[in-house]
């Protein structure tokens, strides 16, 4: 098990957002779970993972997230079951854009 | 001329093989029991031999029989087979009896085989495409023996292959007009065949076996562990690739990421439109995931290289679809089927295990020598192709450019997750085919399929169109710019991938327009092997192994 924080520069939410969750832990899989928070030009993300020792792809993964999506003021939490980078980065944008969905109107 | 010539060496040699084996048979009849002293009988010292090892159907009887035999006397043989499948197959080398080896396909085996090959036990002269294999069996491979398995023979010994034909007619014809002596396991003998597969006059001795052989359901895939990325890379696929090129005959190689797109046919491709413009005819074998798709009416055609356990009676009742006799049973035909996938189809796609900076793919790791079987030969453009279609002329534009001699280009497409199981990155600097290589001194390093030959490549990340490289450095970037959070992926030059993004080079599921959201397992046609059962009508009978319910 390991947790940990980071928080990177993004670009304010566009809209309020809802909060929204996506996704269920299992194996190879993992929850993400989006909320508010009151910093609007960063985004703060908490890591649970089952994985020792790729802090350095959870970093690169979330900032790549962090550049293409505007999360600036969203706390962003991740529990993970041991999931793929290609599973984290498919479950961050689809939790976004399940939380962006009612937002436009 | 002073010396009188001898011209039929091969027939005398034969003569004296059947004269010798004449009193453990009756006429073309062998006893079980018998089996071994015929076969000590039959071989000779330095003997090419074929145990007829297809992909899926197995000559396990005369495997087993071919151990039992003494090796003071059997030995020094040379084998020559496409699939190194059975344990039997590799205690032939342990038993000293086999001392050089020519095949195509060893995944089971893979391990054992390395170590004896470390050890000097065993010389592998190649490791073939299956094409190229039978190429060599009617040039310098032909075989002295050859053992085959077909479901049944008649009194006279013709021989019914039934959907498993696979290999058989191309051993049995290299075995039987070139001196050699050809003896069939059958799992039944009768009075009259549903039809005749191979002819009785080509086939020397006929033993009936105590088991049926056995047939290896190595095509199916049980829906319930595809996984979400293997839809996404699916959607990629049909969006970023069949649709583009309205790619309409094709090849699947074996995988979950394949059978997502095969899954994806009847929903995502549907919706998008695309039906009767993608996919149509095939050169594949009976995947139980094609099922939804055929009863879509998304096929038209489907010609096999073998058949697949438990999917005998749904393709007898799909004749407008598979290739199916006046017996109403599939013939398959490993031959045909991969000539017909090297120069009749636009598209194969597969996965591998490993894609290097260049775009070179090996499934080969440092302790197994496991070979491709036919992915290599369907995998690789066809140079000697003559005829165009939109897919093809579109791919050699954009490879060739405008070029003063028109010419096509076949596409071939790798697609994998940018980390396999256990965190191992599907994209490294160096294959580890130049270990395997080294370590099993080798002259070239199992290379599945060719940089030249790849087109395209696609993960999680997207999909790079290859042909659109202009050079090595672009080439290595696009490379780089799917393969994620890989050390290679992370070695990319961020601008140098953003400007091949520009220009339509690499493709984000953004810019494919596809929806993440849809990336889920309910755009499966089928979720579980009971639901394609379902889809079947109940013609679908699924190995034990696969069914819990």
């Amino acid at each position: 098990m390991e947790r940990f924080e980071i928080t990177l520069p993004s670009l304010h939410v566009s809209a309020l957002q809802q909060s929204a969750l996506c996704g269920v832990v299992s194996s190879g899989n993992l929850e993400v779970m989006i909320e508010a928070n009151s910093t609007p030009e960063s985004c703060h993300f908490e890591v649970n993972t089952s994985a020792d020792g790729f802090q350095d792809i959870w970093r690169a993964v979330l900032a790549d997230f962090s550049e293409r999506h505007k999360v600036g003021g969203l706390n962003i939490s991740i529990n993970d079951a041991g999931a793929t980078p290609a599973v984290v980065s498919l479950r961050l944008t689809q939790a976004y854009e399940e939380s962006q969905e009612g937002s436009d109107a | 001329m002073s010396t009188q010539q001898e011209w039929n060496t091969l027939g005398q040699s034969r003569t004296r093989r059947l004269e010798r084996a004449s009193k453990f048979a009756e006429g073309k009849n062998v006893h079980p029991d018998h089996i071994v002293q015929l076969l000590e009988a039959v071989l000779e010292p330095g003997d090419r031999l074929c145990v007829e090892g297809n992909n899926q159907k197995q000559a396990d009887f005369l495997a087993r029989a071919m151990v039992q035999t003494d090796p003071q006397q059997v030995r020094d043989l040379h084998l020559v087979q496409s699939v190194l499948a059975l344990p039997e197959h590799v205690d032939l080398i342990e038993r000293g009896q086999v001392s050089r080896i020519d095949f195509s396909f060893a995944g089971p085996q893979a391990g054992r085989l390395a170590r004896l090959v470390e050890s000097n036990r065993i010389t592998i002269g190649a490791i073939h495409t299956y094409l190229e294999l039978f190429g060599r069996y009617f040039i310098d491979l032909t075989p002295q023996v050859a053992l085959v398995a077909a479901q049944m023979a008649d009194r006279q010994g013709n021989l019914y292959t039934g959907a498993n034909t696979e290999d058989t007619p191309a051993i049995v014809e290299a075995t039987a007009f070139k001196g050699g002596i050809v003896i069939a396991q059958v799992n039944q003998i009768v009075d009259t065949l549903p039809r005749v597969d191979i002819p009785a006059d080509w086939v020397n001795f006929v033993v009936q076996a105590p088991t049926p052989h056995y047939v290896e359901p190595l095509f199916t895939r049980d829906p319930s562990l595809i996984t979400e990325t293997q839809v996404l890379t699916a959607m990629i696929a049909i969006k970023g690739l069949y649709a583009k090129y309205g790619i309409t005959r094709l090849n699947h190689g074996i995988g979950f990421d394949t059978a997502a797109i095969e899954l994806l046919l009847p929903t995502y491709a549907t919706d998008l439109g695309l039906k009767g413009k993608i996919c149509t005819h095939w050169a594949l074998n009976p995947h139980p995931t094609l099922i939804p798709a055929i009863e879509a009416g998304f096929v038209k055609s489907v010609h096999s290289f073998g058949s697949e356990v438990g999917m005998e009676k749904y393709v007898a009742a799909r004749p407008d679809i598979f290739f199916i006799g006046a017996d109403g049973s599939m013939r398959s035909n490993r031959a045909f089927s991969q000539a017909a996938g090297h120069y009749a189809c636009d598209l194969f796609i597969g996965s591998t295990l490993q894609i290097d900076l260049h775009g070179n793919s090996s499934t080969a790791t440092k302790d197994r020598i496991a070979g491709f079987g036919g992915a290599p030969n369907m995998g690789a453009d066809a140079r000697g192709r003559r005829h165009a279609s939109p897919a093809w002329i579109k791919a050699g534009q954009e490879a060739r450019g405008d070029t003063y001699m028109p010419r096509g280009q076949k596409l071939v497409a790798q697609v994998v997750e940018t980390f396999r199981e256990h965190m191992e990155p599907a994209f490294v600097e160096h294959l580890d085919a130049w270990d395997l290589a080294k370590a099993a001194k080798m002259i070239l390093p199992p290379v599945m399929i060719y940089s030249e030959d790849l087109t395209h490549i696609i993960t999680e990340e997207g999909i790079c169109h290859l042909l659109l490289c202009r050079s090595d450095e672009e080439r290595e970037q696009a490379i780089r710019g799917v393969a994620g959070y890989t050390p290679v992926g992370m070695g990319r030059d961020k601008r140098a991938v953003e400007n091949l993004r520009d220009r339509g080079i690499i493709e984000r599921p953004e810019d494919l327009g596809i929806d993440t959201r849809q990336a889920n397992r309910d755009l499966l046609a089928a979720r579980s092997i009971k639901d394609l059962v379902h889809a079947s009508g109940g013609l679908y009978d699924p190995p034990k192994k696969f069914r819990n319910w």
